[in-house]
């Protein structure tokens, strides 16, 4: 990184200024992309799809249902019917494809709030905070799923971000802003990435959804590394990418197998090197 | 102790402080979020799930709030309950004075819902229960003060069958009668119809759950007739007609004719002395004393 810069400047010198961002853009472009085809309906009355995250139907054929809330009604004692199976199944094999923390980074909208506060972050040079474990999502997965079994209510939905944002611009926002601005906060000031990296329990499901996707960010071209330290910096699960950059000695894939990375390919676009590209799982293996 | 030994010693330590940590937060959350939940779902009185919804206990289950119900529903009857507001976050309902449910034939709510959260073995939209209209209020209510008015009788989907109307004797102007609404349960689909269109500033007939509107009675009732209707026969002692302790020649007829004079039984010997005949004609020929 440059001295005083912030990380993708060199890159943004090496390759110019949309070859450093080609990978946000384009995530930004399907995040307001999916929201925006969402909102035709309710706005000007063009139903291209229906319903929400939650569940939703497209062009009156095509069902897609969130599997964590559809296993999340089975724990209550309830099966959907056989459009909402369906569904799961679509999204299931998809996420299972292409990663399953590619719905965090290409889909969910909390996305947008958490890493406009971590820009801001970087930006007002705000350091330290909360320590938290990253392993805190898996036991808030695990709580709810239990006490979903408990209580035979979805506890979750009655507070989820996720939903409460999303369904909050295409029904109603009420007081969703007050979710918008406590994720913003916490994520500028209590801890960098709280919420994303280290909270949210519906990450933490599509991350074991997509722990054996085929679709991976590969550290192909590793040897040449310079050792900037921008992708680490603004890679939003930085421990992710130490053993396939680092790995050559111990003779380890140069490819990212966590399941905790979303395949945002930020590290793409901020290496001045090239040295990031996404790849299959099994491109590594010899 | 060796240099090594109190490494591990500090990361044991470290281990086991950072597990407590987080299982300790996980478990205030949980709490915290299970105690939420006992007022979260709580299903204000006003507010009316679409037709078919499951028990309001279930419906938190299998609803999973994508709001396909809401979209296919053609009268913006249905909402998604807000961040902020009483329902349960998310879920669908409708108030029955704003926008109540048109009762669509098709039922294309129940249709959308991906879910068993609506009960898609609804197919008939009269058979839905909503809710159940009540009058709550006959002292506001204008036909109670013997005023016409029978909008609600008049808007109900099923006219004459889910509200009637019951004619009471006006006692204030003591020549008039009362049209008095009553609601059937056997017939109301709690759509709220009635309610949007009462006539009052606030509404004197109103649409409440199931629950709060119906009284059970304890099982081990038994309502003699109901009995005695079933069996084909009194099942205690045979009734025995009661014996009156009436004047000779007199009869009594319980819930019917009342008092009964019976007439002499050489009635018809005297017939022709009946002192005055069915023409007046007669009367005014007649000859000789009256």
């Amino acid at each position: 990184m440059v001295k005083g810069g912030l990380p993708g400047d060199e890159a943004v010198k090496v390759k110019g200024w949309l070859k450093a961002h080609q990978m946000l853009v384009l995530r930004r472009i399907v995040q307001l992309g999916i929201l925006g085809t969402f909102m035709l309906g309710p706005l000007i009355g063009v139903w291209i799809v229906k319903g929400n995250l939650a569940s939703s139907l497209t062009l009156e054929i095509l069902p897609l249902t969130d599997p964590m809330l559809a296993l999340q009604t089975v724990l209550t004692g309830n099966i959907p019917m056989i459009s909402g199976i369906v569904g799961v199944i679509i999204v299931t094999v998809f996420y299972m494809l292409v990663g399953g923390r590619v719905y965090c980074a290409w889909v969910c909208p909390v996305n947008m709030i958490t890493d406009m506060a971590n820009g801001l972050r970087r930006k007002l040079k705000i350091k330290g905070g909360m320590s938290l474990s990253r392993q805190l999502r898996f036991w808030l997965l695990l709580a709810i799923f239990i006490l979903t079994l408990l209580t035979g209510t979805l506890v979750w939905e009655l507070i989820n971000p996720v939903s409460v944002i999303y369904r909050g611009i295409l029904f109603g926002f009420g007081m969703a802003w007050v979710v918008v601005m406590g994720i913003f906060l916490l994520d500028l000031f209590v801890a960098h990435n709280a919420w994303c990296g280290h909270l949210c329990p519906v990450g933490a499901f599509y991350s074991l959804l997509g722990h054996f996707s085929v679709l991976r960010v590969s550290a192909l071209k590793r040897d040449h590394c310079d050792d900037c330290m921008d992708c680490f910096t603004v890679c939003p699960e930085s421990k992710v990418i130490k053993p396939a950059l680092k790995g050559a000695e111990k003779q380890i894939s140069p490819v990212i197998l966590s399941g905790q990375c979303n395949n945002c390919g930020r590290c793409i676009d901020v290496c001045a090197k090239d040295v990031f590209t996404y790849a299959s799982r099994f491109s590594g293996q010899k | 102790m060796s240099k090594q030994q109190s490494t591990v010693h500090t990361s044991r330590r470290r281990f086991l402080s950072d597990t407590l940590q987080t299982v300790v937060g996980v478990g205030l959350a949980s709490l915290t979020l299970s105690v939420y939940q006992q007022n979260a779902v709580a299903l204000p009185a006003t507010a009316i799930r679409p037709p078919g919804a499951i028990t309001e206990k279930a419906f938190q289950g299998a609803c999973i709030r994508c709001g396909l119900c809401v979209r296919d529903c053609p009268y913006d009857t249905l909402k998604l309950a807000k961040l902020g507001e009483q329902v349960a976050l998310g879920t669908p309902y409708f108030r029955a004075r704003d926008i109540p449910c048109e009762m669509c034939e098709d039922i294309p709510c129940i249709k959308a819902c991906p879910t068993a959260a609506l009960d898609h073995d609804l197919t008939q939209i009269d058979d839905a229960r909503m809710g159940l209209a009540v009058v709550v209020d006959q002292e506001s209510c204008i036909a109670f003060q013997g005023l016409r008015c029978e909008v609600c009788f008049n808007v109900c989907p099923l006219r004459n069958k889910a509200i009637t109307l019951e004619m009471q004797h006006n006692k204030r102007s003591g020549k008039h009668a009362l049209f008095i609404p009553v609601v059937h349960s056997t017939d109301c689909t709690g759509c709220g119809k009635c309610e949007q269109a009462c006539i009052l500033d606030e509404a004197a007939i109103k649409v409440f759950p199931l629950h709060l509107a119906k009284g059970v009675l304890g099982e081990h009732y038994r309502l003699g007739w109901k009995e005695k209707k079933q069996a084909g026969g009194s099942l205690v002692t045979p009734d025995t007609p009661h014996q009156y302790n009436l004047p000779e020649g007199m009869q009594y007829d319980h819930g019917g004719a009342g008092l009964i004079e019976q007439q002499p039984a050489d009635n018809a010997a005297h017939e022709n002395v009946v002192p005055f005949s069915a023409n007046p004609l007669d009367t005014l020929n007649r000859k000789g004393k009256l």
